[in-house]
Parts: structure tokens; C-alpha cells; sequence
């Protein structure tokens, strides 16, 4: 028995010697990339990193190993912020890279110029889906502030998500009561009151809609819809585009002061300006984002995109920096709208 | 929980005991305790202590915050007091009769401490949605149990069950039947043979399991997260108002959340120890 015990432990030992030599190993290769990214980008990385690995080792020889972490976007930036060492960022929000800018230095300030489009090599936008047959009759905005209607988003405070959504709901009200703020506050808090569930990320409410059979419509990603809809098929939900949305811009960077201690820019920068290429580009649409370029794109995979009058956060909101204090901090427009609808 | 003062008193410290080394395994627990709990513990608390204590008393009495505080402390004990009675009934079972399948049942007992949190909560909001298995009955004589303060304790009745049980069962299969035997030779009716012979050995060891379901109750998340709803002020719980500060970058008010957490939760753990205690004085300690 007793030499049993032993006879584990030292396996235990040889296992845990062994362990360290190997991640020793994998740290010393100096082609590893790091891709920290969002959740709903899973399928989307999974097909762009063996097609630029395939790329980058015809270019230089090189055999790339790319990782890719995913995750809620406030939580992976975090990760980065305590020293999670990704070599590049791929997160759902600008305010998200900003924060480790700020916090780190690892990544300069003004890193949403360094690339095309704002840093976001792809776009998406804030969509309705129903189910089969659009029994309530949801086209628009509007429609979600309806008494009757139950709303499934995710919570603005914990979902990057979800914050996208709030926006859209946001800007669409503005413009429809011309920029009237308490009446678009309104607006927003009778949407928000048609909310039985606050999902703490958008994968959450995906499943609380389709799968928990919760609601009458889900304010979703375009992608997440288009997923959804492939995933639990045709014959359950259908898409409601609204004639009015978001640009959600989802962007990229590069993380500096990582890639210089790797010792792999080359291979970062290389792979983010892959984002960029036809070859991407057509994956990309694929997976259901809006491509940057869409001349380069698959013409029927286009065809998915209804046509959407886009406002973007920088001109509607004056950036995420902003639209982050005035509405999701604490004692913001959305605690306000919460506290007022305790009281119902 | 057999306390160090039993075996030859914290008078003669080292007290020389048959299995030698108790230097180096107490150094070995006091260092391992200190690296593993100790450590951790202060460090929140020291990243909180930014906040100063006016800051604390100011995050822990915003409304919203203080909601959330009640929500879990006030939930946690009344599924852990639920647990207490259906632990014991359970442990009972299991150990006092024999059936068919027990050995499979008292195995099942511990499935809620293995599974992880998150599929406990999947498992748990697809039975009670308003179209689950029991959700759509309940929903037909008017009850809602998924995505209210219903659906959290239901949650953590869950978790907290193993607790009792397997705190409270070897207690049980000590207490001997002869002793319930004199009991009623001697006339005495079954409710008193329970609460006067049966009881009282069982109560610090209740006490035990109702602490540990309790304290695994309020530091729930993964299970309780996708039955709760989380509608802000109704069925917020505290450890999703730290993932809210974490989402804000606010490690601060995270930090101080906790520590609040920390200090009800030791008060409270304190409090049934020093109940215990006197319990253990009163019927003894079995």
C-alpha cells in the first residue's frame, strides 16, 4: 500500500516535471500566435486561422501555431489587462482595447487608426429574430416597446453584446423623436420593461430564446441570428432586419509590448492585414459578418444582407469612450431606467 | 469538525502522540492554510482597501448593491434551512432502511457537489422555463419559478443539499436503535423519542451541514446565474453585482462587494459556530 502511494506520487512527480518541460517547449517556439477574442467569433477564427497559417507558410517557411482564446469580450480584455499574453486582440467593442490601453500601455492610444475601417476588418449589426411566421408582428424598433411584446437581450452591464443592442435602440429612438433625449429615455425603458430575463452574455439569451422557448423576439448580432437560424433551422425563427440599425464594429489591434517580448510581430501584424484580404474577406461573409470589402466576397453569400440605414457610434454617440459613461457606468442612463422600472 | 481542544486540550500543545512529526505537520498546515486561504482572503481584502471604509459603507448601501446583498444572504438561508429538514429525512433513509438501489442513491446524493455549477443551472432553467417538464404544469396553476426569486432557491436548495446529508449520516449510523427501543419500552411517545433521544445527538452535526450549505449558497454563481433572471433590484444576486464592477473595470467596487460578502458570511459562519458550540455543551458531543 505504502509503496503504492509512493509509486503514485512519484508518477505524480514525473507528470508534473513533464508538464513543465513541454509548455518550456511550446514558450520557446517563437512562431505561436495568440488571438484573445469574443465569443460569437468561435466559428469565425476556427476557419481564418489554418487558411493564413497555410498562407504564412508558403510566404516564409515558417510553420505558425495559432491559439485562440474565447470568451465574454469585458472579461477577455481583462485577462489581457492581468497579463493574459495575447499577441493580438480581436474583441467586440472599442471600449474594450481601449481599456487595456489605458491600463497597460501594452497597446498605444490611437491604435483604432493603425488599420482600414476604424481597426474592424468586419462589421455586423443588431438584428431582430422572431419566431416562424413573425406571430407578433415585430418590424421594427418600435415594435419591441409594444406592451405584450417580451423582449430577450442580454444585460447591457455584464454583455458587450448587449450594449450594442441597447444603442440601436437608442439611436433609432432619437431619431425618431428628434433627439429628444428624455422621450428616447422613455422609449428605451419601455423596451427594457418588456424584458422577463437579463442574460449575462448574448450566448445566454440565444439560448434562452430558441431553446427555453422565452419570448417574443431576440435583439441579436446579425451573425449570432444567421447561427441560430442554421443551427436550430429555418422552419422555427425567421430574421426581421430593421430598416434602421447599428454599424457594430467589432475591431482588431495589434498588442505591442506582447509581441515585442514574443518576438512574433511580423507574423502579428501579418495576420491581422490577412483580415484584409480577399481570402479572408470570403470567409468572413461566410461566417455571416458584414465583410469590409464586399467586392471581394462570395456574391450569394451577400445576398444574406438585407439593406440597413446604419448610424455608427462615433456619430451618434461621440464614441464608445462616451457612450460607456453616459449610459452603462454606474448612476448611468441605464441604472436610471432599471431603478424607475423596480418601481413598476 | 472534531475540535483539536478534545484531543488532550490546547493546554499541552505539542502533546506527543503516537504518529510522530507534529511540528512539521503543523508548520505544513499553518503555511498551506496561509498560502492557500489566508493569502488570497487578504489580498481582496487589501485591493479593497482603496476603497477606505466610508467607500465601503458607500457600495454596500447602494441601493441596487444592497438589493443584491439581501437577495443572496436572505435566499441562502432560507434554501439552506430547507435543505436542513430534507437533508435529514434523506440521510435517515439512507442509512437507517434497506431497499433495493440505495448504494446507487446514496451516490447520487453527491452528484451535486461533482457537476459543474453552470450545467446544474442549464439543467435547472430548462426543467422550470414555461416550457420545461415542471416548469409548464407550475406555469398552469399560475407559478413561476424560472427567471424569479423562486428559480434561486430552487437553484440552491440544489447545491446545498449534499451538505446536510453527508454531514449528518455518520451520525446517524452511530446512533444505536436500542436506544429508541428503551425509549418507548419506557412509554414514550414517538414525537418525544424523536426530540428527546433522537435529536439533540444529531444537532451539532446538523448545525455543521446547515453552515456549509449556507456559506456554498452565497458564493453560488454558475447554477444560480441562468435561473435567476437578473432583473436589477429583484433577482440580482450579489456575485453577479461583482461581475458588473469587473465589466466596468471597477476592481475597486468588485473588491469591496466581496469583502462585504466576506465579512457577513464570516459573522454568520461565526455565529452557528459559537451556537454549535454551546449545543455540543448541552447534548454532548457524539
Amino acid at each position: 500500500m505504502l509503496s503504492g502511494r509512493r509509486n503514485l506520487f512519484h508518477r505524480l512527480l514525473v507528470a508534473a516535471a513533464a508538464t513543465a518541460v513541454f509548455c518550456g517547449a511550446a514558450a520557446q517556439a517563437a512562431t505561436t500566435l495568440l488571438n484573445v477574442s469574443y465569443d460569437p467569433t468561435r466559428e469565425l477564427y476556427k476557419a481564418i486561422n489554418p487558411a493564413f497559417a497555410a498562407e504564412w507558410k508558403a510566404k516564409t517557411g515558417e510553420t505558425l501555431q495559432i491559439q485562440a482564446s474565447h470568451g465574454g469580450s469585458g472579461a477577455q480584455a481583462r485577462a489581457v489587462i492581468d497579463g493574459l499574453a495575447a499577441d493580438v486582440v480581436t474583441l467586440a467593442l472599442a471600449a474594450d482595447i481601449d481599456a487595456i490601453s489605458s491600463k497597460t500601455g501594452k497597446i498605444p492610444a490611437d491604435w483604432q487608426k493603425r488599420l482600414p475601417n476604424n481597426s474592424s476588418p468586419y462589421t455586423s449589426t443588431i438584428v431582430f429574430l422572431v419566431r416562424k411566421g413573425n406571430p407578433k408582428g415585430v418590424h421594427n424598433w418600435d415594435d419591441l416597446a409594444r406592451p405584450g411584446v417580451a423582449v430577450i437581450t442580454p444585460n447591457p452591464k455584464t454583455s458587450g453584446g448587449a450594449r450594442w443592442n441597447y444603442l440601436g435602440a437608442w439611436g433609432y429612438g432619437l431619431k425618431k423623436f428628434n433627439g429628444d433625449e428624455d422621450k428616447t429615455k422613455e422609449f428605451v425603458k419601455a423596451i427594457y420593461k418588456n424584458a422577463p430575463v437579463l442574460d449575462t452574455g448574448a450566448r445566454g439569451s440565444t439560448i434562452t430564446f430558441t431553446q427555453r422557448g422565452l419570448g417574443d423576439v431576440l435583439i441579436a448580432w446579425e451573425n449570432e441570428a444567421y447561427l441560430a437560424l442554421q443551427e436550430f433551422g429555418a422552419d422555427k425563427f425567421e430574421i426581421v432586419s430593421p430598416p434602421v440599425s447599428v454599424l457594430a464594429e467589432p475591431p482588431v489591434a495589434l498588442v505591442d509590448k506582447n509581441v515585442d517580448a514574443d518576438g512574433n510581430r511580423k507574423a502579428a501584424e501579418a495576420y491581422l492585414n490577412f483580415l484584409y484580404t480577399p481570402a479572408a474577406q470570403k470567409i468572413i461573409a461566410k461566417n455571416f459578418y458584414r465583410p469590409a470589402h464586399p467586392e471581394e466576397a462570395d456574391k450569394k453569400d451577400l445576398a444574406l444582407f438585407p439593406k440597413i440605414e446604419f448610424f455608427t457610434v462615433n456619430g451618434v454617440f461621440g464614441g464608445w469612450a462616451a457612450a460607456q459613461q453616459k449610459h452603462f457606468a454606474d448612476g448611468g442612463v441605464f441604472d436610471e431606467i432599471q431603478k424607475q422600472g423596480a418601481g413598476k | 469538525m472534531s475540535s483539536l481542544a478534545q484531543r488532550g486540550g490546547l493546554g499541552s500543545f505539542p502533546a506527543p502522540s503516537v504518529i510522530p512529526g507534529f511540528r512539521l505537520t503543523f508548520g505544513f498546515t499553518l503555511f498551506y492554510l496561509t498560502l492557500l486561504v489566508l493569502f488570497p482572503l487578504s489580498t481582496l481584502v487589501w485591493r479593497s482597501s482603496g476603497l477606505g471604509l466610508s467607500g465601503l459603507i458607500a457600495v454596500a448601501t447602494e441601493p441596487r448593491v444592497a438589493a443584491g446583498l439581501q437577495t443572496t444572504f436572505l435566499i441562502s438561508f432560507l434554501a439552506a434551512v430547507t435543505d436542513l429538514f430534507f437533508g435529514l429525512v434523506v440521510a435517515w433513509v439512507l442509512t437507517r432502511y434497506a431497499f433495493p438501489g440505495r448504494r446507487v442513491f446514496d451516490a447520487f446524493v453527491d452528484l451535486p457537489f461533482a457537476l459543474p455549477t453552470a450545467v446544474a443551472g442549464i439543467s435547472l432553467a430548462a426543467l422550470y422555463a414555461p416550457n420545461g417538464w415542471f416548469g409548464a404544469p407550475l406555469a398552469e396553476i399560475g407559478v413561476k419559478v424560472a427567471f424569479t426569486r423562486l428559480g434561486i432557491y430552487v437553484a440552491l436548495i440544489f447545491v446545498g443539499l449534499p451538505f446536510i446529508v453527508r454531514t449528518v449520516q455518520p451520525i446517524i449510523a452511530e446512533l444505536e436503535v436500542e436506544l429508541e427501543e428503551a425509549s418507548a419500552t419506557l412509554g414514550a411517545s414517538r414525537w418525544r423519542t424523536v426530540r428527546s433521544v433522537l435529536l439533540p445527538p444529531l444537532v451539532p452535526a446538523l448545525l455543521t451541514g446547515f453552515a456549509l450549505a449556507f456559506a456554498r449558497a452565497v458564493g453560488e454563481y454558475g447554477s444560480v446565474i441562468f435561473i435567476a433572471g437578473n432583473i436589477a433590484y429583484v433577482s440580482e444576486i450579489a456575485p453577479l453585482l461583482i461581475i458588473v464592477k469587473l465589466e466596468q473595470y471597477d476592481y475597486a467596487g468588485a473588491t469591496g462587494i466581496a469583502t462585504i460578502m466576506l465579512a457577513i458570511s464570516f459573522g454568520s459562519l461565526l455565529a452557528i459556530n459559537l451556537v454549535q458550540a454551546w449545543s455540543r455543551r448541552r447534548f454532548g458531543h457524539v
